[in-house]
């Protein structure tokens, strides 16, 4: 079981190095002095030699490449002259809000789409069993930003519930925190509710045909332990898998949630580094965001031999 | 001799084409006739936008700014006549008639939608033969396919579309490089399992060249699974260029589409919902038409990508 995990962990490096790659590539294969975008529209002569000299620019590229990948490696991000700081504090700054926004999502996700997929599969062909996957395909097809606006809407300004943008850190009390992160999360959520509620349905029904689902009927075992305890552990390998790949959805959603309730995390900070064309930000929030989304898949596929003891490395 | 080409005979209709029974069932599905009438009828209101009662979608009138659903004011018609005119969706922050901008918005979004599907639909095909059937490209396509799949779609759609000038073609582009990996692996798994099949093999044996090998009788297989994923690319690729528009990194501001005219509405929405409201809500009809019509491709043209 260790070398397996050690095997799938050397085996990403491949993955984030071609990321590397191509992210570094962004840059270098459009037209014009790298360091002179790097360095973006306001810098001045002595930033842009700057520059030029850490990245070696007048060395051939690949070895400009493992000069970018070494600082990288070492957690230096550059600098982001738009900002003003260097690159790693700015997304440290940025963690909290999105790191909250993503979990809390996670969390609200998890807990309405198993039991709506588990009960959409052991309703299956009924109103309740159309209701649910109609919601799914809905729930693919309304942008976020149009859920978001809806529910600012609803809950905000016509019912006055909960405050209609912004965020308010977890050091200065819990209830606020809380108050302000409900709306983008259910809002972030609805996409993500769609996939697993549709995955949870499919492997379920599969699994209820089984014949150690009959034999728990047949010994008198009440339904909701059929479901829950018989049938839905043995659906949940293509369930966790679906929850780890719909972590990119998550994060195409956490820059749109973001923006729409301006609140300040990596989301935010990505959209406006495009805008000012700050590449450095852009190309360390890409490497980030990726390393996470390859990271949990990761974890999921290491979760399959917890979830299922017939899966064996 | 006279052996191989019976083989290839009884062998190819088999290859070749889903039952022929499978496009009665497709006109009958309720999801394909639905989806497909939405989206007929958005795809007439964009074209005929010009007709339907619609002003210069980015003409901007400074007499009439934020006005609500409804309201009425003459105005100057293209011969110089006053005609009173009604802003059926109210007008944005810049006068702008929204009616105007959200049919003309269709427009945008279904051609980038259509553009987005045949463009990776095509590039995908092309590699993902590629990296099925030649054997020593085939790690190294597929590595590369990897890293670039490890990147969410729409934060590499945003990377890229920060590296060109905002537009169209810029967008489109954008869009299309996130989707191709995918193609390329339903591509790649379906020439890997056709390569299997008795019939390739015996073609392989008659000696066909590669070419028609491929174009013959693995490239009928991919149609249908490929037709499927195009529509679900399609449904993507509006969704994400209206993302796009909405955070201000897109298609130009003055060009009415969807998500522009979102973007516009943000800062006074609290008080004008409709410009986020009325674009939001076509956006939606048409995307879920297009997922709608998806799904009812998948279901009758490709059973066995449905039971997965």
């Amino acid at each position: 079981m260790l070398s397996y995990i050690l095997r799938r962990l050397v085996a990403t490096v491949p993955v984030m190095l071609i990321v590397a790659v191509l992210v570094f590539l962004m840059l270098r294969l459009t037209p014009g002095d790298p360091a002179a975008i790097i360095a973006g529209d306001n810098a001045n002569t002595e930033q842009v030699a700057l520059i030029r000299t850490r990245l070696g620019l007048d060395q051939p590229i690949f070895v400009q490449f493992f000069i970018w990948l070494g600082n990288i490696l070492r957690g230096d991000f550059g600098e982001s002259f738009f900002f003003k700081k260097t690159v790693a504090e700015l997304i440290l700054g940025r963690l909290e809000p999105t790191l909250s926004l993503a979990l809390f999502t996670i969390v609200i996700a998890v807990a309405v789409a198993v039991p709506l997929g588990v009960l959409a599969a052991y309703k299956q062909g009924t109103w309740i069993d159309r209701i649910v996957m109609g919601f799914s395909v809905m729930g693919f097809s309304v942008p976020v930003f149009v859920i978001g606006y809806g529910l600012i809407y609803l809950f905000a300004i016509k019912l006055n519930w909960v405050p209609v943008q912004g965020y308010q850190p977890l050091a200065q009390g819990f209830g606020g925190f809380i108050h302000r992160l409900i709306l983008p999360s259910v809002t972030l959520a609805v996409i993500y509710i769609a996939l697993i509620a549709r995955m949870t349905r499919a492997s379920v029904l599969e699994v209820l045909g089984e014949d150690y689902i009959r034999t728990a009927r047949a010994k008198g075992q009440v339904e909701i332990k059929i479901l829950f305890r018989h049938a839905l552990k043995n659906a949940a390998v293509p369930i966790v898998t679906v929850i780890g790949l719909g972590i990119a959805l998550l994060i195409g959603g956490v820059v749109v949630t973001e923006s729409v309730y301006t609140i300040p995390g990596l989301g935010r900070l990505t959209v406006d580094a495009v805008l000012a064309r700050d590449y450095p930000t852009i190309q360390a929030v890409i490497l980030l965001f990726s390393l996470v989304y390859v990271l949990i898949n990761l974890a999921v596929d290491l979760l399959y031999t917890l979830l299922d003891p017939r899966i064996r490395y | 001799m006279s052996a191989e080409p019976a083989i290839l005979d009884t062998a190819r209709p088999v290859a070749a084409r889903p039952p022929s029974d499978a496009w009665r069932r497709l006109f009958r599905h309720p999801g394909v006739l639905v989806g497909g009438f939405i989206l007929l009828f958005m795809v007439i209101v964009g074209l005929c936008a010009p007709l339907l009662g619609t002003i210069d979608p980015s003409g901007i009138n400074p007499t009439v700014r934020n006005r609500l659903p409804g309201f009425e004011r003459t105005i100057r018609a293209d011969d110089g006549t006053e005609i009173p005119f009604t802003f059926r969706m109210g007008t944005d922050s810049l006068g702008r008639d929204v009616y105007s901008r959200v049919l003309y918005g269709a427009r945008v979004s279904i051609l980038v939608g259509v553009i987005v599907a045949v463009i990776s639909i095509v590039v995908g095909l092309v590699i993902g033969l590629i990296a099925g059937y030649v054997r020593w490209l085939d790690g190294i396509i597929m590595r590369f396919m990897d890293g670039l799949m490890a990147i969410p779609a729409i934060l590499l759609a945003i990377a890229l579309v920060s590296l060109f000038r905002a537009g169209l073609f810029s967008v489109i582009v954008a869009i299309v490089v996130p989707e191709i990996p995918r193609v390329v692996r339903l591509v790649r798994s379906i020439v890997l399992s056709v390569r299997e099949e008795p019939y390739v093999e015996a073609a392989i044996m008659a000696g066909t060249p590669t070419p028609k090998l491929l174009i013959r009788h693995v490239l009928p297989n991919t149609v249908a699974p490929l037709i499927v994923q195009g529509t679900f690319i399609c449904a993507s690729a509006i969704l994400i260029e209206a993302i796009l528009s909405f955070l201000g990194i897109g298609i130009p501001p003055e060009t009415p589409t969807w998500g522009n005219i979102m973007a516009e509405g943000r800062s006074l929405f609290r008080v004008f919902p409709h410009n986020i409201f009325y674009p939001g809500i076509f956006l939606a009809l048409t995307v879920l038409a297009v997922n709608m019509l998806g799904d009812g491709l998948r279901d009758t043209l490709d059973p066995k990508m449905a039971q997965r």
